[in-house]
């Protein structure tokens, strides 16, 4: 399978297999105008198998969602068809309108136009809480 | 400006300044008369809770202030499609501080970012309830005289009892405390209220037996099954009667157990247990007015 190297963009690499589509989905890849490639399944030394994610365009990505969905992925920055710069990820200390509250008692499912806003509560267990009503993400 | 909607927003400094206020209110009330003097409260009760209300109420009048109400606030701007947000906009015009309790949690803290006066959190749903919190550790400080050393029973409803699960937040800031979660099986303590004792270093003992536990009691916090709380009939029925308070019960407690109980009550304390000099839960609804009025004088920056 050949898909060409990307001149200005992302790669989003060592995607734990099956995660690809959440990404693509949470980061709204699909309203991007660029050639976007989702690899699912390649094989990985390290994971046996991976999904990465290569973005032909210098968006604006939001590290805070990869950061969310796993720490461990690596965010490759390529200029020129060179790998410039490799991207650190952190759990995000807040994260708005990503995720969204289930709790239908929650004050967010009923009032209009406000943001669905969650903070890590806890960083060993990797726990948001909705900052209205504290229900877990 | 200050707000207050979870109880954990006030240090334990803060606390105890509140609480050496409403002694002293309790002791001077008459230096307290005229503070608030050409103030207003606005109490917007979107559920009904005339109790928590009339406290309110009570507490701004008796610091010689006025009173705006909104009392079936969910059948008038909320019917009308009003969000919470404009309604807070809409009584900063009017009123110097709110009063709110909505039943969709996280309501308050809407208002909070939406309002130019202090909020404070009259109780959301099943979630916070910062001033009932505020009456139980006034009741703890006046009839033990200590915040630390203490094991305490807590009993009935804990899955949606947000009493309980503001006292439990609170009182695991002080030292050696032991709690006791008496509940049916079905009405536990959610699992992130117990992850917050074990965090803070405390201990705690989950039964069913309310008889078992009461020998090692310091304190025990009675709460109402609620009837709301429940998505199915069935299920209120079946569980509402299972932790009866009555005399025979007390008979192995100890002498100076304070039994505590946020009202209203059903049929979880029976009548006969109220002439006990250990039933402390009428002059815990005393003691919240005395709170409100400490908490009132606090947010509006009146010393």
């Amino acid at each position: 399978m050949n898909i060409d190297s990307i001149k200005n963009g992302f790669v989003i690499d060592h995607i734990k297999a099956g995660k690809g589509m959440e990404i693509y989905r949470l980061l709204k890849l699909k309203k991007l105008s660029c050639p976007v490639a989702m690899i699912m399944n390649a094989q990985s030394f390290k994971m046996g198998k991976k999904d990465v994610i290569k973005i032909d365009s210098d968006i604006n990505l939001n590290l805070d969602i990869l950061g969310y969905v796993d720490p461990d992925i690596t965010v490759n920055v390529i200029k020129d068809s060179v790998i410039v710069e490799k991207k650190k990820l952190e759990l995000p200390e807040k994260m708005t309108d990503i995720i969204f509250c289930k709790n239908p008692r929650c004050i967010s499912s009923t009032e209009q136009e406000l943001s669905h806003v969650f903070t890590l509560a806890d960083r060993g267990r990797r726990i948001y809480r909705c900052i209205y009503c504290d229900a877990e993400a | 400006m200050r707000h207050l909607i979870d109880i954990l927003e006030l240090s334990v400094n803060e606390l105890d300044e509140l609480i050496s206020t409403a002694c002293d209110i309790i002791e001077n009330g008459e230096k307290y008369a005229h503070k608030c003097a050409g103030k207003k409260l606005a109490t917007l009760f979107f559920e009904p809770s005339t109790r928590t209300r009339l406290s309110f109420e009570a507490a701004m009048y008796e610091l010689g202030g006025n009173v705006l109400t909104m009392a079936d606030a969910g059948s008038s701007s909320a019917a009308k499609g009003e969000s919470v947000a404009d309604t807070a906009k809409m009584i900063s015009c009017y009123a110097d501080i709110i009063a709110m309790r909505h039943p969709k949690e996280g309501a308050p803290l809407v208002a909070a970012n939406n309002a130019t006066i202090p909020v404070i959190n009259a109780g959301d749903g099943g979630h916070h309830h910062p001033t009932q919190t505020l009456a139980d550790l006034l009741t703890i400080h006046r009839e033990k005289g200590r915040f630390n050393d203490l094991t305490i029973g807590l009993c009935g409803d804990l899955k949606f009892g947000r009493t309980v699960h503001s006292l439990i937040g609170a009182m695991t800031r002080y030292k050696h405390i032991k709690f006791v979660l008496i509940s049916p099986e079905e009405l536990r303590v959610p699992d992130y209220v117990k992850n917050i004792i074990t965090d803070a270093g405390h201990e705690f003992i989950e039964t069913t037996s309310l008889e078992e536990s009461m020998p090692m009691l310091d304190i025990l916090y009675m709460t109402r099954v609620q009837r709301e709380r429940f998505f199915n009939e069935e299920e209120y029925l079946r569980l509402k009667d299972s932790y009866i308070l009555n005399v025979e019960k007390l008979n192995n407690a100890k002498e100076d157990l304070v039994i505590m109980h946020p009202l209203p009550r059903v049929n979880e304390i029976s009548v006969a247990v109220d002439n006990d000099k250990r039933a402390c839960y009428f002059k815990q609804a005393l003691y919240g007015k005395y709170m409100r009025m400490a908490l009132i004088l606090k947010l509006l920056g009146i010393k």
